[in-house]
């Protein structure tokens, strides 16, 4: 597969099907982008599972944090991969190992042999992208900050039932 | 995995940003007039003080009708993300807030929009920012013009008033060595005829006033980051690589990547100097932009025609209109921007100044006004208005001397706006 460009429709499937996040490399520090993905992805109703070995057995945004991928005890569906590059392989054997459908890396992240593994081992794979901006981006809430979703519909955007000012995804909907 | 259709250009003009309202149904973008929108509760009103997640306050940060003009703008320049002010000029200083601290110098092109000169020489010189001027047309000039204090250079990509084109790609380059992001006004071209991001712009500003909104109906301006800086590497631009107080201590190039930009730009420097479009204003110049590619084309034919007839005028002694064959810059004309060459340009009368107040004075179909890019033709003499606080010196060099009148050049019958002219012309 190629990992330059990913359809919208790979994304709006990964982000609609899944709801368990596991964040390797999550942080306890309020302004680092993963702490600000993590709040957001969890306002979507997705459950995020903080993992970092110097944090474990503490709390983030009300989740208990784990050290490893395998340590933690739900299913989970999605790795996302808040470590450099080179962290990658390492982290995506243990997804294959916990059977997560989904492994994700971070903007900035990029490892081809990572997901390779991946993809022989029948997971979907992300590389380059954040969970949150494409979040934002499918659903037009990032199109409120003016940013470019590539993205045309004459669709109505869907709301959330939380709020006016909450914008969801739904399968197979533009 | 089926990769998405790249829609046309026509096509973004129309629909890029713009779905129809999730609360009505209303097809066309509903004019949000409103100063500020409730909070779901109280932790969706921190998340979005905090930036954590993305929404709607208060209608100086944000508002819905103007996000539509920022995405639709942004998607026809192919950046990563826009921003709407209240005027061209409101751009340039939220860029500059952006870039620049105290004691910081910028290169700019020094043939611009005469308003943009008193800008940069005199308003910024408050803020502690110093303009050096390099000649638009010898990209050599940018290089020797900088200096380590440089931290961002700017042109504009058809010059106002001259109908210069200027070779982009070889400013970029100029740009890149130095390390510093190149800003291009992109105000008489639009992006229907160049767009700078695929020649190495960085930045890119707008006066919507201009051909954007296009009807002469509203002042507006617009920011659109290119995504290609990268300021984490740079590290001499600290609102968007160092940590941020009025936020916490968030580093926007981390945390919004590669429109960190356009972010900072709205919510630290439009968010602290204030100032915001208007959403009608906004609905407006939407509305206009809707058929850009329709009115932009008709705008240079219609200015290739008027140019070559007054090329064979007895009273003119020159046209500098790119888009005519033996134009200096016809051959960038053709390489930057091959559809047309815009619909702003200057010609000189063999009369001088007298010449140009007469003929200001004689058009019945053209208005004496100072302004670009309206559906109606326009007619200005820069010497006696808008480049009248200009030293001779900067005039000339601005291509502005006595002699010059500006035209641009609108969507009536070609042959009634020459017919103006000459009769115009006859009485002058
Ligand atoms: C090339 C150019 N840039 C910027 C501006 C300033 O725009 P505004 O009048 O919208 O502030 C103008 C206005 O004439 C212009 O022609």
């Amino acid at each position: 597969m190629n990992h330059d460009v990913y359809s919208d429709a790979y994304i709006r499937d990964i982000l609609t099907n899944h709801r368990t996040i596991a964040m390797v490399g999550a942080s306890p520090n309020t302004s680092r982008p993963s702490y600000f993905a993590m709040k957001y992805l969890k306002a979507k109703g997705f459950c995020v599972i903080p993992v970092n070995p110097g944090q474990a057995g503490k709390e983030i945004l009300g989740e208990k944090v784990y050290a490893s991928l395998a340590d933690i005890v739900e299913k989970v569906d999605i790795v996302d991969i808040f470590r450099g590059s080179e962290a990658a392989v390492a982290i995506t054997r243990e997804a294959i190992r916990i059977a997560a459908h989904v492994v994700w890396m971070q903007i900035g992240v990029r490892n081809d042999e990572a997901a390779r593994l991946a993809e022989a081992a029948g997971l979907q794979v992300v590389m380059n992208r954040c969970p949150k901006i494409e979040y934002g981006r499918l659903s037009g809430e990032l199109s409120w900050a003016g940013v470019n979703s590539r993205r045309l519909s004459s669709k109505r955007p869907l709301l959330g039932v939380k709020g006016v000012q909450h914008r969801v995804l739904a399968s197979g909907r533009d | 995995m089926i990769a998405d259709r790249k829609p046309g250009f026509n096509t973004l003009a129309i629909h890029a940003g713009a779905q129809p309202d999730p609360a009505t149904g209303a097809r066309a973008t509903p004019i949000y007039q409103t100063t500020s929108f409730v909070f779901d509760d109280v932790e969706h009103a921190a998340a979005l003080f905090n930036l954590e997640t993305f929404g709607n306050i208060y209608t100086r940060i944000t508002n819905p009708t103007q996000a539509v003009l920022e995405e639709r703008v942004a998607a026809l320049e192919g950046g990563t993300a826009g921003l709407a002010v209240a005027s061209g000029h409101a751009s340039q200083m939220l860029v500059f807030h952006t870039l620049l601290e105290p004691g910081d110098e910028f290169v700019s092109a020094r043939q611009l929009y005469g308003g943009s000169i008193n800008q940069f020489t005199h308003s910024f010189k408050k803020c502690g920012w110093t303009v050096r001027f390099a000649d638009t047309t010898d990209a050599d000039s940018f290089r020797a013009a900088l200096t380590p204090k440089t931290k961002a250079i700017f042109v504009e990509s058809i010059a106002n008033p001259g109908g210069i084109i200027t070779d982009i790609a070889a400013v970029a380059a100029v740009a890149k060595e130095a390390g510093v992001p190149l800003i291009v006004d992109n105000t008489l071209a639009t992006p229907y005829l160049i767009r700078p991001i695929e020649h190495g712009a960085d930045i890119i500003v707008h006066s919507l006033t201009k051909f954007l909104g296009g009807h002469g109906n509203s002042i507006g301006g617009a920011i659109v980051d290119c995504g290609t800086f990268d300021w984490l590497k740079s590290g001499r631009y600290p609102t968007l690589s160092a940590p941020t107080a009025s936020y916490h201590g968030i580093t926007f190039a981390e945390t919004f990547g590669n429109f960190a930009f356009a972010i900072a730009c709205r919510v630290l420097s439009l968010r602290d100097l204030g100032p915001a479009i208007s959403p009608f204003n906004a609905f407006l110049i939407l509305t206009g932009i809707e058929t850009l590619p329709l009115r932009m084309q008709r705008h240079c034919d219609n200015a290739l025609a008027v140019a070559t007839w007054l090329s064979r005028h007895p009273k003119v002694a020159w046209v500098n209109y790119a888009g005519l064959a033996d134009n200096k810059y016809h051959a960038l004309a053709k390489r930057y921007c091959p559809q047309g060459a815009g619909a702003v340009f200057t010609f000189g009368l063999k009369g001088g100044y007298e010449a140009g107040i007469a003929l200001v004075s004689n058009v019945k179909l053209f208005s004496h006004l100072a302004n670009i890019g309206d559906t109606r033709s326009l007619i200005i003499h820069p010497a006696s208005t808008t480049h009248r606080q200009l030293t001779d010196e900067q005039r000339m060099r601005a291509g502005a001397g006595d002699e010059v009148v500006r035209l641009s050049i609108g969507l009536e019958d070609v042959d009634d706006i020459i017919a103006d002219l000459d009769q115009a012309l006859a009485a002058a």
